[in-house]
């Protein structure tokens, strides 16, 4: 039985990344997802979520939810494809899979925090 | 310790467990519906980033990105994506008094009082991100 | 309430059998029944031949542990009548091998259980001059709940991870490791942790919750495991960001 050092790394990824989307998303989901499309609501107009995102604490927060979101994500996904579909054997390509993926959006995701005028 | 067979000892029985272990039990299929949650959450930070990214890139790209928002498609799989992300929500709170054990003054508190107060910890983002947002 | 209720049985005879089968008996249904009163009454009067493991019929041995109706439960707690008209279905316990009948092997958790150390382990032994280790009531409770474990694995039979991977260590196991950690007697945290940390010791849960569920003696298992990924990880963090901190 292997020692995995980063497994205690991975989990507290995992939970920030937990904590942060259970917090954040429901609300972001609701408006961004069914109430504005739906017309529920009046989206925001351009001028005012270009400010409200640029701000530098948005920046920051956004980037925060979205990496840590995606390594929750990738956690989650990857102990349920070892347990769930019984797939050991490909164990070291689902890992490399997933936290890649995580890694790679993370990066993506900082560029377009960045990118904001 | 072996598990030699030798010549009088008794075959042991084992079970193999089904693919579908987690459909032989309401808990169970409960669960794995809890941790696919996690794709949805992985599917919001990829629409977050594109409404950003339009954002970003000014207010036509803003205005087609609210109408690419309102497609059935999309919409369907946002109301999905509601459901799952509240469910996440909702274990991951209740879950919380397992893991976290706090003190104050030498006494242990008690756990509904962890739960109570992340549930508080969500209302106040939500009604904030609501507030930042819908307040021009 | 019906005067008899049926009992249907697994059995498994290694001599004869290459897998389970199930055997009817009609049992009488007293009110104060339990399962094991019924397993008893087949072997006393109705068929010998039954073979299952029982001690203190009270709740305290974790002998008894068999799936009833599918549900992990000690036979010595669980009331005939709860089932109404029957049958009601008695298997072995779940993710062990079966031995005979209603008998599984418990040696895989037995080694587990070793492993961890389920003892007060110190660098040094006060000397018996010295008198007691002293302990104030709230030090108990930090470990109280966790020394409830009799050792009964219906936690393991309820654990899908168990079940897919016998190499993981298992709720018990972790809950009683915690039991020490806790103790303000014990300094055996980090030998532990050697085996704890393993890829299929604390890092295999997934916080399914179902060993918290089924344990008769609320040791809450999951809670045990959760609690110790995150002291871990704070430790492991600590250790990371900060080397040159003291211990």
């Amino acid at each position: 039985m292997a020692r995995r050092p980063l497994e205690p790394f991975l989990w507290v990824l995992f939970s920030a990344g937990g904590v942060l989307a259970a917090l954040f998303i429901p609300a972001l989901v609701l408006l961004f997802g069914i109430a504005f499309p739906l017309g529920w609501l009046p989206p925001p107009s351009h001028s005012h979520l270009l400010a409200v995102i640029g701000h530098p604490v948005t920046r920051l927060i956004v980037f925060l939810l979205v990496a840590l979101s995606l390594f929750h994500w990738a956690h989650r996904f990857r102990y349920t494809l070892y347990d769930g579909l019984q797939i050991k054997h490909l164990n070291e390509l689902v890992n490399v899979g997933c936290y890649g993926a995580a890694i790679v959006g993370s990066l993506v995701g900082a560029y377009i925090v960045w990118a904001i005028p | 310790m072996s598990e030699l067979y030798t010549e009088y000892h008794p075959r042991w029985l084992r079970t193999r467990v089904s693919t579908y272990w987690w459909l032989g039990r309401r808990s169970y299929f409960a669960f794995i519906a809890r941790e696919l949650s996690s794709v949805f959450v992985a599917w919001f930070v990829v629409y977050l980033l594109r409404l950003i990214r339009a954002v970003a890139q000014g207010p036509s790209a803003y205005e087609r990105f609210l109408e690419w928002s309102a497609q059935p498609a999309i919409l369907l799989l946002n109301v999905v994506t509601f459901v799952f992300v509240v469910f996440h929500a909702i274990t991951w709170f209740n879950l919380a008094p397992q893991a976290i054990v706090a003190h104050f003054r030498g006494k242990r508190l008690p756990g509904t009082l962890i739960t109570a107060a992340n549930y508080a910890a969500w209302a106040v983002t939500s009604v904030l991100v609501a507030w930042l947002l819908l307040r021009a | 309430m019906a005067d008899r209720i049926a009992l249907k049985v697994a059995r498994y005879r290694p001599e004869q059998d290459s897998e389970v089968t199930f055997q009817e008996y009609e049992v009488p249904c007293r009110k104060e029944w339990v399962v094991l009163d019924g397993l008893n009454y087949i072997k006393d009067y109705v068929d010998g031949t039954l073979s299952y493991r029982w001690s203190c019929r009270m709740g305290i041995c974790g002998s008894c542990g068999m799936t009833v109706n599918g549900e992990p439960k000690l036979t010595c707690a669980t009331f005939l009548t709860d089932y109404g008209s029957g049958p009601v279905r008695i298997e072995p316990l779940r993710n062990f091998p079966i031995l005979r009948d209603l008998v599984v092997e418990i040696g895989d958790f037995l080694r587990k259980l070793t492993r961890v150390k389920p003892w007060i382990v110190r660098q040094d032994e006060k000397p018996l001059a010295d008198g007691e280790y002293l302990q104030t009531p709230q030090e108990l409770d930090e470990y109280k709940q966790f020394s409830m474990c009799i050792n009964c694995m219906l936690c393991y039979a309820a654990c899908p991870i168990y079940g897919l991977d016998p190499k993981f260590i298992g709720p018990a196991a972790i809950a009683l490791a915690q039991r020490y950690n806790l103790d303000s007697r014990d300094e055996g945290a980090r030998e532990r942790h050697a085996v704890l940390s393993e890829h299929q010791g604390i890092w295999g849960c997934t916080f399914v919750g179902e060993c918290t569920k089924v344990c008769p003696k609320n040791v809450d298992p999951a809670g045990a495991i959760q609690r110790y990924k995150l002291s871990t990880a704070v430790e492991a963090l600590q250790s990371f960001f900060l080397p040159w901190g003291g211990r």
